[in-house]
């Protein structure tokens, strides 16, 4: 479980988070939505340590990251997997390689061991026969897939994923929600995904918080969310063409 | 002064909960292969032609029929230990790795792959940083003096084939008033030139922020840096050693 109080986050004068609370449950996979630069990714990398926040805490598990020792960050930090925005492959270090990174650096498995684990993501992300092949001559779907397996390698309890589909086809940006989905439910990981992504939301959304203007306007899942009162909620998502398709036809149906 | 600062606050984190060395050994041994093996042509044919071009300009201007010939490859040696195999090499050794390092820590900085190792709970600075800096110190030293011997050689082929300098005077040259101290000198400069060109280049290579634009210009920076604080350390190194 993560939870996170009070976030308060500023750039020299602007202020991008005005104090952020939620709590992110073990098993589900969470959604931070909202339009571009309403400060999701901020969040997240505050959530993760990458940026630090100006007031408020990240707990995992109960335990205090923001204000913990470097020891135990470190400690946390190794339970911590994430997928990035552009997967953040090593270009020196093919998909193996790439995958057992972690092993290699965070645990002290035989090298037969870490290759069998590293086989044992790679084929659970659907990835096979190209263990050898650099980043650069994978697709990007292929990218995100491999990022995901280093990212749960592991065996990470917390999975990260900032924009997972973006610069995806829709039906790859469908099978890597899916994918993200299925290894949160397998190994109940608590999953953190920020998306602007639409049908990311009405396909993997259990837990959903809506961030406007650095702070948090609405929280609930993907079944309740057509139906909110919020309107800046409403704006956001009726700016999808298929969504608004769907609620007219909810709405012809009533009539 | 804010550079400064954060230099050393850079240096500072590259020993602060670094992983283990064990994790380090694989990575120096493939910077050195880079560093120094990636090296030796340049610094072969710059050095050769250094050396080779100090012996006909000095020989040029030694027209007192006074002064012997030999002292055409003993002004070739000194200045080659002093001077030119240290220095000359850094300056080319900054334009060759120091822009690779920068260039290489830039894009993994702007790629999200530096976030990648700290996400891990690894400290990227000691992890990226640290093996090229020893691998440069490894090699670098090797590297000045190959450059030692490529110029002095270079020097007896230009000065023999021209004929400013018969082989004997030049092999009676170089071995003519031979200070030991010069080669410990030339070492020692090695290894602070050494310590300045990869320091400074993963330094700015680290702190890039924004695109490829931004890219370029860490690597840029990497070598004018690296190139001034070569001339500053050359300058009080020699106040301080001679």
């Amino acid at each position: 479980m993560i939870e996170f109080r009070n976030i308060k986050k500023s750039f020299n004068d602007k202020t991008v988070l005005h104090g952020i609370d939620g709590v992110f449950r073990s098993g589900r996979t969470n959604l931070i939505i909202g339009t571009s630069g309403t400060g999701k990714s901020v969040l997240l990398k505050c959530m993760v340590g990458l940026l630090e926040p100006d007031e408020g805490e990240v707990l995992f598990n109960g335990r205090d990251f923001t204000h913990a020792t470097r020891n135990v960050r470190r400690e946390i930090r190794r339970d911590i997997g994430m997928l990035f925005q552009g997967s953040a492959l090593f270009d020196s270090k093919n998909v193996e390689q790439n995958v057992m990174f972690p092993l290699d650096i965070l645990t002290d498995m035989s090298k037969e061991d870490k290759l069998e684990r590293a086989n044992f993501v790679l084929q659970r992300v659907g990835l096979e026969n190209i263990n050898k092949k650099m980043p650069s001559e994978i697709s990007g779907g292929m990218k995100k897939r491999v990022g995901i397996a280093r990212a749960i390698v592991n065996n990470s309890k917390y999975l990260f994923c900032d924009e997972p589909n973006s610069g995806l086809d829709p039906m790859t940006a469908i099978l890597i929600d899916n994918l993200i989905k299925e290894i949160t439910e397998e190994f109940d990981i608590t999953t953190v995904v920020v998306t602007h992504d639409m049908n990311s939301v009405m396909e993997i959304g259990d837990d959903i918080i809506y961030m406007y203007q650095g702070q948090k306007l609405w929280e609930g899942n993907s079944q309740n969310i057509l139906s909110t009162r919020v309107p800046e909620l409403q704006e956001f998502i009726y700016s999808n063409k298929l969504v608004q398709a769907l609620r007219d036809e909810q709405q012809n149906n009533k009539i | 002064m804010h550079g400064i600062g954060n230099y050393f606050i850079f240096l500072g984190n590259l020993f602060i909960k670094r992983e283990a060395f064990r994790t380090y050994v694989k990575q120096i041994l493939d910077e050195c292969i880079k560093v120094g093996i990636g090296s030796l042509v340049i610094v072969g044919i710059v050095s050769t032609f250094i050396g080779a071009v100090t012996c006909v300009q000095t020989a040029f201007n030694l027209v007192s029929p006074l002064i012997p010939r030999y002292v055409i490859s003993l002004v070739v040696r000194d200045m080659t230990l002093l001077e030119l195999a240290p220095t000359i090499t850094a300056i080319v050794f900054a334009g060759k790795v120091g822009s690779n390092i920068a260039g290489e820590l830039g894009t993994m900085k702007i790629s999200e792959q530096v976030d990648a190792l700290e996400v891990m709970g690894i400290n990227s600075v000691s992890f990226l940083a640290l093996p090229k800096i020893i691998a440069c110190l490894m090699m670098y030293p090797l590297l000045v003096i190959l450059a030692g011997f490529l110029a002095i050689t270079g020097g007896y082929v230009a000065g023999t084939l021209t004929g400013v300098i018969t082989p004997q005077d030049y092999i009676y040259g170089i071995r003519a008033d031979f200070q030991e101290f010069n080669v410990i000198f030339a070492l020692i400069k090695s290894f602070v030139f050494a310590f300045l060109i990869a320091s400074i280049s993963s330094y700015k290579g680290y702190f890039t922020k924004g695109g490829a634009l931004e890219v370029g210009q860490s690597s840029t920076s990497a070598v004018t840096n690296s190139c001034i604080a070569i001339l500053v350390a050359d300058y009080l190194l020699a106040q301080l050693l001679l």
